[in-house]
């Protein structure tokens, strides 16, 4: 098989082997779970639910009246303690949740296996899909009905699966292939059928054979769908890489999307979550997550309730070694470094990622050598020394003209550079003043 | 030697007669009054007034679009002389200085996580609302400093802003540019001020802050003049109203009231 990519990227050491293979445990029920009503991009959503009220697990507890935007559901039976501003992932403070569990772990309404998902018309399927408060779980958490809804004027032709899992110690996607090849199938064909699609295809890294092989062995029925084995580079999993390396297309700079050129990426993890919901009828409540690191004792691969405290999860996976370096949600290349461990999992969660201290030393940023070493490396083929210069000196017009919009965030810049220059950060201050900008003129006009 | 001297000389002379006869004819017709204007003017261009530099502004004064007063960074000496050339009668404006409504140093206000990225308030604050536990507090990384084209703020010892009073000309650059909000003009006459730019309630800001003000209402309640207004939890001192006689300053629990000027 000729393994596919893209220009660009770097070679981060992958070290999977800390959770790979381990089977996806579910952990004891939490006793609080801390449910905030951000948990996807796009609106926030409003309390349904008062304090004092009993709640089972799957009821609703929060939605909002935007098209973009995502219901959240209780991920344990108990009653609800709390509603109060509490730590979450991003940094801030956000709305949250809280719930006491009463120990029974009631369903609202039990899930029944036994329905035909295929059967159901595309709308009935973008409705089912939106209740169920499905986002993406690679980690942007974009709620999935709304990439299912594209309007008329674009043509899709293909669907792909992203089951590459490019950011380095992160196994979940890699585990849930394993264990669930044929309802991640399903998942896929119900996506296919909510957008007319005849074409599938699942991405994966070359360094899961097994992975590809248990996908291959899955779709052998389905001829409409194809597995592509993938080079080893990060970001391959980023949606345009994606795109170049399987359909060798380019998504046109922003505004444009995937949808552009006709294709709709869904993470594995995300159809396997629209397959249960569909199929048995349970919202998102639970999610696989990686916890690794060499800071932590026993990596695990876990079905994690949304809700439940990273500190939890950490105390049954045997502790901490030692003295913590850093706490990240998410993978060391993307992921969002911690000051807490109690900050609840949601459902944009695929890791938990702890380093020991040693290991992400404190760096201090010297001034730009010229090297070019991050041209090279940049996916999205841009000039990240350039460009972090002009957002430093504030020079928007000029970072806009040389597309500093285009910038995915991925890190592969900073990764490579050896002045060690904050290029990201500088460059994601320089795009939100752009963006602040922009929505003042529009105001204004 | 005495060609050389014809010759250059002559050439001289025919040169300069062209270019004499070239600025009579191409001759751009400006404004005196722009001129003037724009020659009393500080000249930092700043853009307080809103218009592309001083020569901008220059243009909008002597076109009646804009008042002399407009100008930020003008003192009342530079305005009547503005009131002059223009022949107009200019009522006296009293000149705004910057202050910094936070007392939160690193020493009064606790640190969420240790921070280690870019140089610049406006990168800081987009990791996680910043480093600080209060929300609203001065990030001390300088945007402000950067921002001042008169060089009138610096970071002091205990990592907040300081204000040069006589160098600070009112324009608003820093404000601007501060992410947090927490630099506000106070006309110069005014005796207290209360640093603090917390929303929150009290028992969250005793939490995260020292010098953070709880909202007590105890100075407004002890104010013999109403001059202090609470809104969303932040007191402030109306300068119309306030006679400066320090009692807020001495009832409040916090002592965080202060005096706002030397002068």
């Amino acid at each position: 098989m000729k393994l596919k990519t893209f220009l660009g990227g770097i070679h981060p050491p992958g070290n999977k082997r800390l959770s790979e293979g381990k089977r996806i445990e579910a952990i004891p029920l939490p006793q609080k779970v801390y449910i905030p009503l951000v948990q996807h991009i796009g609106a926030p959503c409003e309390a349904k639910v008062e304090i004092g009220q009993k709640v089972k697990k799957g009821e609703l507890l929060a939605d909002s009246q935007a098209f973009v935007s995502a219901p959240v559901h209780a991920s344990l039976s108990g009653s609800v303690i709390e509603i109060k501003n509490y730590p979450h992932a991003g940094g801030n403070q956000v709305k949250t949740i809280i719930i006491e569990s009463d120990g029974l772990d009631e369903w609202v309404k039990e899930p029944q296996n036994g329905q035909n998902p295929l059967k159901l018309s595309p709308d009935e399927i973008k409705q089912k899909i939106r209740q169920a408060g499905i986002v993406g779980l690679g980690g942007a958490a974009f709620p999935s009905h709304v990439k299912l809804s594209p309007p008329k004027e674009k043509k899709i032709d293909a669907v792909i699966l992203n089951g590459v899992e490019c950011e380095p110690y992160l196994t979940a996607d890699h585990q849930l292939m394993m264990e669930k090849p044929a309802d991640i199938v399903k998942g896929l064909q119900i996506i296919m059928r909510a957008l007319g699609v005849k074409q599938g295809y699942i991405g994966i890294e070359a360094n899961k054979p097994d992975a590809v092989q248990a996908m291959q062995e899955a779709t052998k029925e389905d001829s409409h769908i194809e597995v592509v084995g993938l080079k080893v580079k990060y970001p391959q999993g980023a949606e345009k890489q994606l795109i170049k390396a399987v359909l060798d297309r380019e998504v046109p700079p922003p505004p444009g999307l995937p949808m552009d050129v006709g294709a709709v990426i869904q993470n594995v993890g995300t159809a396997y979550a629209i397959y249960e919901a569909l199929s048995s009828g349970k919202p998102l409540i639970e999610r696989v997550v990686t916890i690794t690191g060499k800071g932590i004792k026993k990596p695990k691969n876990l079905s994690l309730r949304i809700g439940t405290l990273f500190s939890e999860v950490i105390d049954y996976c045997g502790g901490l070694t030692g003295e913590v370096g850093k706490i990240l949600m998410g993978g060391p290349m993307m992921g969002l470094a911690q000051y807490t461990t109690q900050v609840p999992v949601i459902k944009g969660t695929s890791g938990i990622l702890i380093l020991p201290k040693g290991e992400s030393p404190p760096t201090k940023a010297g001034r730009c050598i010229n090297c070019g070493m991050c041209v090279r490396a940049c996916p999205m083929k841009l000039i990240p020394s350039i460009l972090g210069t002009y957002c430093e000196r504030d020079l928007l017009d000029e970072a806009e003209e040389a597309q500093v919009l285009n910038c995915i965030e991925c890190g592969s810049c900073v990764y490579v550079c050896p002045a060690k220059r904050h290029l990201v950060q500088i460059i994601k201050y320089g795009k939100s003043a752009i963006l602040a900008k922009k929505r003042e003129q529009k105001n204004k006009s | 030697m005495l060609a050389a001297v014809i010759s250059l000389g002559g050439l001289a002379f025919i040169l300069a007669l062209g270019l004499g006869v070239a600025s009579k004819i191409f001759a751009v017709e400006t404004d005196p009054t722009v001129e003037a204007i724009a020659e009393v003017l500080p000249g930092a261009n700043c853009g307080g007034c809103g218009y592309a530099g001083c020569a901008g502004f220059a243009e909008a004064v002597a076109s009646g679009q804009t008042a002399p007063t407009e100008c930020k960074a003008a003192g009342s000496d530079i305005v009547a002389q503005m009131a002059q050339i223009l022949g107009v009668k200019i009522e006296e404006t009293e000149k705004k200085v910057v202050k910094i409504f936070c007392q939160g140093s690193s020493d009064n206000c606790k640190s969420k996580f240790l921070y280690e990225g870019v140089f610049d308030c406006r990168a800081a604050v987009l990791l996680g609302g910043g480093y600080k536990a209060c929300p609203y507090s001065c990030l001390g990384y300088g945007s402000c400093v950067k921002a001042c084209p008169f060089g009138a703020i610096e970071i002091g010892p205990k990592g907040l802003p300081i204000v040069d009073e006589q160098k600070c000309t009112g324009c608003g650059s820093c404000i601007r540019q501060c992410p947090r909000g927490i630099l506000r003009l106070l006309p110069i006459s005014q005796k207290y001020y209360i640093p603090c730019s917390s929303k929150d309630k009290g028992k969250a800001v005793r939490q995260v802050c020292q010098t953070g003000c709880l909202a007590c209402k105890l100075c407004l309640k002890k104010c013999p003049n109403q001059a202090i207004t609470i809104e969303n939890n932040q007191p402030r001192i109306d300068a119309q109203k306030c006679s400066g006689c320090g009692v807020c300053a001495e009832k409040c629990p916090k002592k965080i009231i202060q005096l706002a000027s030397n002068g």
